[in-house]
C-alpha cells in the first residue's frame, strides 16, 4: 500500500466566463519514506493538488489515497494522521513560540513530551526563542516552527507546500537537512517548490505545469531524457550574443543561465563550429564554449516548449 | 476535552495579547452608557427662559420665584416688551418665555380667570412641549397652594403618575437598548471577525487537517466572547445602578439568564456571518450593516416601533434585539417575573435554535 | 561600462535603530548602465539599505547619492528619478493594462503625448497588442511582473530598484524577465535587484553580499566564486551567511 496516490485528478474553478481547470487529470504515486518534488510554477496547480490530498478540497473528479484511505470518504481518517504545512506559514502570530507548539501537540491528542525526540533537532535551534511571538521571528524561524508544529502529532505522511519561498539561502539549506533526517525515520513527504534547483534534493520529482505533469521521474532520470547537446556559451557582452544566437537558424533554443548562456541546437552537427562561427563574426572577446551536462530546469523549458 | 479547552485557551490568548481591541470590547459599553446617560437624554434640564412681568405683584413674583427654583429652567432675563422677547428669541438666548399680564393678581382673586402665556421655541417640537409640560405644572401646583383644601367648584383635576420611571427619566429606556447593542456587537462581529480572521491567516488550513471537530472549533472560538459579554453586562448593570439610578426592579438571575440566552442568539449570527465572509473586512462590513443598524432602529429603542409604518413593524420581529429589548424593560425596569416574557423568551430560544441550525448545517469542513 | 559615471554612491552608510545597528557602513558605488544584485540572508539589513537609498529612510550617518542627488537632502529628487518593483506590490488588479500604464506615467509628470507613445511602445514590446483593456487580475503571473516591470522603468528612471522581482514563476518567463532588465541596461538604465535566489545573482555584473549589517564580499559573480572556490553563488552565499550572528529581521 502506498503512501500516497493519485489517480486522474482534475479540479476546476469557476471563473467569469466559464471555468479554470486548475488540474487537468492528474496521477502519481508516493512510495514509503520517499522525499517526492512537486515542482512547478505558481497557478501550476500544486496549491489546490495539496489541499485536495489533505482533504481540504474535492476533486471534480478521479481518486486520491493516503495511506490507503480515500480522500473524501476517509477524511476523518487522515485528519488524524498527515501533517501538513500550507504555503503561508500557519502560525498563531500572537502566540509564542512554545504555546504555538503547544496548541498543535494538544489539538492533534498528544503532548510536545510525547514526540519530542521527533521535533527535538529542530526545535532546540528555536528554542532559545520560545517565547517570542511567531510574529516577531524571522522567515526561517517560522519556517522551522511551522514544521515542528506540523510533525508534533508523528505524522505518516508530511505534505510541505512550498515551504522554502521567500526564505533566504542558509534557512533553504538548513530545512533540507531537516527533511532528510525525517525521512530516515520513515515518514513520507510531499513538497512542492518553484525552484528547480530544489529538484536535485528530492527522491523523485514531478515536473507540473499548467495542471498538468510533463514528467514523473528521479531527478537523474528526468536529466537523462534531455537527449540533445547542452552547450554553454559566454563573451564579453552577452546581451548581444543571445540575439546574435537566437538569429541562427539552426539554434532550437538559447536561454541564459545566470554569467552563460544555454544553447541547444535543431541538429547535432557542427554545433560547436557555428556558435564559434557567431563569436566570431561577432566580433566578441573572452569566448568561451562548453559541453555540459543539462540541469532541471533546462529539462523543464525543453519539457514545456515540447 | 483537552482539545477544548486548549482551542478555549488559544483563543483567550488573541484577545488578551490584542489590548486595544480588548480595551474596545470592555470600555464601549462604558462609554455608550455615559453618552447616552448624559449626552443624549431626553430630559430637559435648565432650560433658559425670560419672564415678561407686566404686574410685578405678589402671585407673579411667586409664580416666578417658583419656576426660576426648579431644576429645569434657569431665568437669564427679564424682557419689557414683545419685541424684547422675540429679539431674545432670535438671539437664541432662552428656549421659552412667560407672560404675566397686567393685574394678574387682580384678575386671579376677582374674576377667577387669570392668564399666563407661555412662548416656547417650538423648532424642536419635542423639547417645547416638555417645556411648556413642566410650566403648567408648576403654576397649577401653584393654583393648588392658593385653595389648600378647597378644590375650586367643578374643576376635574388630572393626577398623572408615571409608572416604573416616576422621574421620566431616558436611562429607563437607553439602559436595556445598550445592552442589547452592546452585546449584539461585540458577539456577533467580534466572533465572526475572529472566525474569518483565521481563514484570511490560513491557520484555519491546519485546523481543519486536525482531528478537531469543525464544530468544537467554532464553539471553542465563541467562549471567550461569552465571557466578555458577561463583564459587559456586569459593567452595564453596575453603571446604570450605581451611575443612573435605575435600579433592577425585577430579579436579577433572571435578568441574568435572559441576557445569556441573547447572548447565544447574538454568537449564533456571527458565527453564521463568518460561514459566508471571506475577509475580515466583509465580515466587520456585514456585522454593521445587518446587526448594528437593524439592532439601533428596530429594537425600540431609538425610535418607538408603533409609530413605525406596517411594513417596518413586520420587519423589526426579525431583529432579536427587539424581543431581548422588550424582556430587559419588563425584567428590569418593571420588575415582572418570567410568566410576563416567556414568549418573547421562547422567540429568542427559536431564533437561536434556527441559527445554530443553519450555522451547523452551512459550516464547511473543507476550504471552498 | 562607463567607469566615471557612478550612479549610486555610498560611503560609511548606516542606519541604527535604538542600540541595534540595522546597516553598518556600508561603502559601494554603482556604474551607470550596471546590474547590480544586492543579496543577504534575511535581517541582514537588504531592506533597510535599499530604504534609505530610495529616499524612503533616513541614514543615521555616512554619505550616498543616488542619480547625483544627497539621500539627506534631496529625497523628492531622487524618487522622481528612480523606478520600483517588487513581487508583493506592483500594479492594480482592478484596472486595466492601460489604465495601469497611464497612472503611473502620470505619477512621474508624463504629458498626453507621451504617455500615448510609451503605452503603445510598452505594449508592442510586451506582445500585448490589442489587451491593452484587459484588467490585470486576468493576466498570468510572469506576464504581470513583465508588465510591472516595463512601467517602473516608463519614466526613463536613472535606476530601477527591484525587490525579490521573479518569485514563482516558471524558468521561460523568468528569462523573458531577465531580457527585459538586460535591455533596460543597455539604454543605460541601472538595475538593482534583491533576491533570495543564488541563481538569480549570477546574472548581475556585480553582486554585494550583506551580513549582520555589513557588506562582506563585493565583486563580478565569477570572481567571487573563484575567491571562495565555489562552483555557484549559492556556495559563495552559504560561506558567508554561515558566519552570522543575527538570527532574525
Amino acid at each position: 500500500m502506498k503512501p500516497i496516490t493519485v489517480e486522474n485528478i482534475v479540479k476546476t474553478y469557476p471563473a467569469k466566463n466559464g471555468v479554470v481547470t486548475a488540474l487537468k487529470g492528474i496521477s502519481f504515486a508516493v512510495d514509503k519514506g520517499e522525499i517526492f518534488g512537486l515542482i512547478g510554477p505558481d497557478g501550476a496547480g500544486k496549491t489546490s493538488l495539496f489541499r485536495i490530498l489533505t482533504t481540504l478540497l474535492l476533486a471534480d473528479s478521479g481518486s486520491a489515497s493516503i495511506d490507503g484511505f480515500d480522500v473524501i470518504s476517509d477524511y476523518k481518517q487522515i485528519r488524524k494522521r498527515v501533517g501538513y504545512m500550507p504555503g503561508k506559514f500557519s502560525l498563531y502570530q500572537d502566540l509564542s513560540v512554545q504555546e504555538n507548539l503547544e496548541f498543535f501537540a494538544t489539538i492533534f491528542n498528544t503532548t510536545i513530551k510525547e514526540n519530542y525526540d521527533l521535533v527535538k533537532e529542530i526545535y532546540q535551534q528555536i528554542e532559545p526563542f520560545k517565547t517570542r511571538k511567531a510574529g516577531q521571528l524571522s522567515g526561517g524561524m517560522k519556517q522551522k516552527l511551522a514544521l515542528c508544529c506540523a510533525l508534533i502529532h508523528k505524522p505518516s505522511v508530511l505534505f510541505l507546500d512550498e515551504p522554502t519561498t521567500g526564505v533566504d539561502a542558509v534557512s533553504r539549506k538548513e530545512f533540507w537537512e531537516m527533511l532528510y533526517r525525517l525521512k530516515v525515520q520513515g515518514i513520507t513527504m510531499l513538497v512542492s517548490t518553484p525552484y528547480m534547483d530544489e529538484a536535485s534534493l528530492c527522491d523523485r520529482v514531478a515536473l507540473i505545469q499548467k495542471g498538468e505533469l510533463l514528467s514523473v521521474n528521479t531527478p537523474k532520470g528526468i536529466t537523462g531524457e534531455f537527449k540533445k547537446p547542452l552547450w554553454s556559451v559566454k563573451a564579453n557582452d552577452m546581451f548581444r550574443l543571445m540575439n546574435d544566437i537566437k538569429k541562427d537558424a539552426s539554434v532550437e533554443s538559447c536561454y541564459p543561465f545566470g554569467q552563460v548562456h544555454h544553447v541547444v541546437f535543431k541538429t547535432q552537427e557542427n554545433s560547436k563550429e557555428e556558435l564559434e562561427r557567431i563569436a566570431y563574426t561577432g566580433n566578441y572577446s573572452e569566448v568561451e564554449i562548453n559541453l555540459i551536462e543539462p540541469n532541471i530546469e533546462d529539462c523543464f523549458m525543453a519539457l514545456m516548449q515540447a | 476535552m483537552k482539545q477544548f479547552l486548549i482551542f478555549v485557551k488559544k483563543e483567550w490568548l488573541h484577545i488578551w495579547r490584542d489590548r486595544r481591541t480588548l480595551f474596545i470590547l470592555l470600555f464601549m459599553p462604558i462609554i455608550q452608557i455615559i453618552l447616552y446617560g448624559f449626552a443624549l437624554t431626553n430630559e430637559v434640564k435648565n432650560s433658559k427662559i425670560a419672564i415678561f412681568d407686566q404686574s410685578k405683584d405678589e402671585a407673579t413674583v411667586n409664580i416666578s420665584d417658583k419656576i426660576a427654583a426648579s431644576r429645569y429652567f434657569n431665568l437669564v432675563k427679564n424682557v419689557y416688551s414683545y419685541k424684547d422677547i422675540e429679539a431674545t428669541f432670535r438671539k437664541g438666548e432662552i428656549r421659552m418665555a412667560i407672560v404675566f399680564p397686567r393685574g394678574f393678581r387682580y384678575d386671579l382673586l376677582h374674576s377667577n380667570h387669570a392668564q399666563i402665556q407661555l412662548i416656547a421655541d417650538a423648532s424642536d417640537p419635542n423639547t417645547a412641549n416638555t417645556l411648556t409640560n413642566y410650566a403648567t405644572s408648576i403654576i397649577n401646583d401653584y393654583q393648588q397652594t392658593l385653595n389648600p383644601g378647597e378644590g375650586l367648584p367643578y374643576t376635574i383635576k388630572t393626577q398623572v403618575r408615571m409608572l416604573y420611571n416616576p422621574e421620566l427619566k431616558g436611562a429607563y429606556n437607553f439602559v436595556p437598548g445598550v445592552m442589547a447593542l452592546v452585546l449584539m456587537l461585540v458577539c456577533a462581529m467580534m466572533t465572526s471577525i475572529a472566525i474569518v480572521k483565521e481563514k484570511e491567516m490560513g491557520t484555519m488550513e491546519v485546523i481543519l487537517v486536525s482531528p478537531l471537530k469543525p464544530f468544537r472549533i467554532i464553539i471553542a472560538k465563541t467562549i471567550p466572547y461569552l465571557l466578555v459579554s458577561m463583564l459587559n453586562i456586569a459593567s452595564i448593570l453596575l453603571l446604570s445602578v450605581y451611575a443612573l439610578d435605575v435600579p433592577i426592579a425585577g430579579n436579577l438571575g433572571l435578568l441574568i439568564a435572559e441576557s445569556i440566552l441573547f447572548t447565544i442568539t447574538s454568537l449564533s449570527v456571527g458565527i453564521l456571518i463568518s460561514n459566508t465572509a471571506k475577509t475580515q473586512q466583509t465580515a466587520m462590513f456585514t456585522s454593521m450593516m445587518s446587526l448594528f443598524l437593524p439592532t439601533l432602529l428596530f429594537s425600540g429603542f431609538m425610535f418607538p416601533i408603533e409609530n413605525m409604518p406596517v411594513p417596518l413593524q413586520i420587519i423589526s420581529n426579525i431583529v432579536p434585539a427587539k424581543w431581548y429589548f422588550i424582556i430587559v424593560k419588563e425584567v428590569m425596569i418593571k420588575g415582572l417575573g418570567f410568566a410576563a416574557v416567556w414568549k418573547e423568551t421562547m422567540i429568542l430560544i427559536a431564533m437561536t435554535a434556527a441559527l445554530l441550525g443553519v450555522s451547523i448545517y452551512k459550516f464547511k469542513i473543507r476550504l471552498a | 561600462m562607463m567607469e566615471t559615471e557612478k550612479v549610486i554612491s555610498a560611503k560609511e552608510l548606516t542606519k541604527r535603530f535604538g542600540a541595534f545597528t540595522a546597516v553598518d557602513k556600508i561603502t559601494f558605488d554603482v556604474q551607470k548602465g550596471e546590474i547590480f544584485g544586492f543579496i543577504g540572508a534575511n535581517g541582514a539589513g537588504k531592506t533597510t539599505a535599499m530604504r534609505m537609498l530610495c529616499g524612503l529612510s533616513l541614514p543615521t550617518s555616512g554619505l550616498a547619492t543616488v542619480a547625483g542627488f544627497d539621500v539627506y537632502k534631496q529625497n523628492e529628487q531622487i524618487k522622481k528619478h528612480i523606478g520600483y518593483m517588487s513581487q508583493k506590490f506592483s500594479l492594480y488588479e482592478d484596472l486595466t493594462i492601460r489604465e495601469n500604464i497611464r497612472f503611473y506615467a502620470g505619477i512621474y509628470g508624463l504629458d498626453e503625448e507621451q504617455i500615448k507613445e510609451k503605452t503603445a511602445k510598452l505594449l508592442r514590446q510586451l506582445r500585448m497588442e490589442g489587451q491593452d483593456k484587459t484588467l490585470v487580475r486576468a493576466l498570468p503571473l510572469g506576464w504581470k511582473q513583465k508588465l510591472a516591470f516595463s512601467i517602473a522603468i516608463v519614466h526613463d528612471p536613472a535606476i530601477v530598484f527591484l525587490d525579490e522581482p521573479t518569485g514563482g514563476v516558471d524558468p521561460i518567463t523568468r528569462r523573458e524577465f531577465w531580457s527585459l532588465i538586460y535591455e533596460a541596461s543597455a539604454r543605460g538604465i541601472t538595475i538593482f535587484v534583491t533576491t533570495h535566489y543564488m541563481d538569480e545573482a549570477e546574472y548581475c555584473n556585480r553582486v554585494s553580499i550583506m551580513v549582520d549589517g555589513r557588506i562582506d564580499a563585493l565583486d563580478t559573480p565569477a570572481n567571487l566564486m573563484k575567491q571562495y572556490a565555489a562552483t555557484s553563488m549559492d556556495g559563495v552565499f552559504l560561506q558567508l551567511a554561515r558566519k552570522a550572528v543575527r538570527t532574525g529581521d
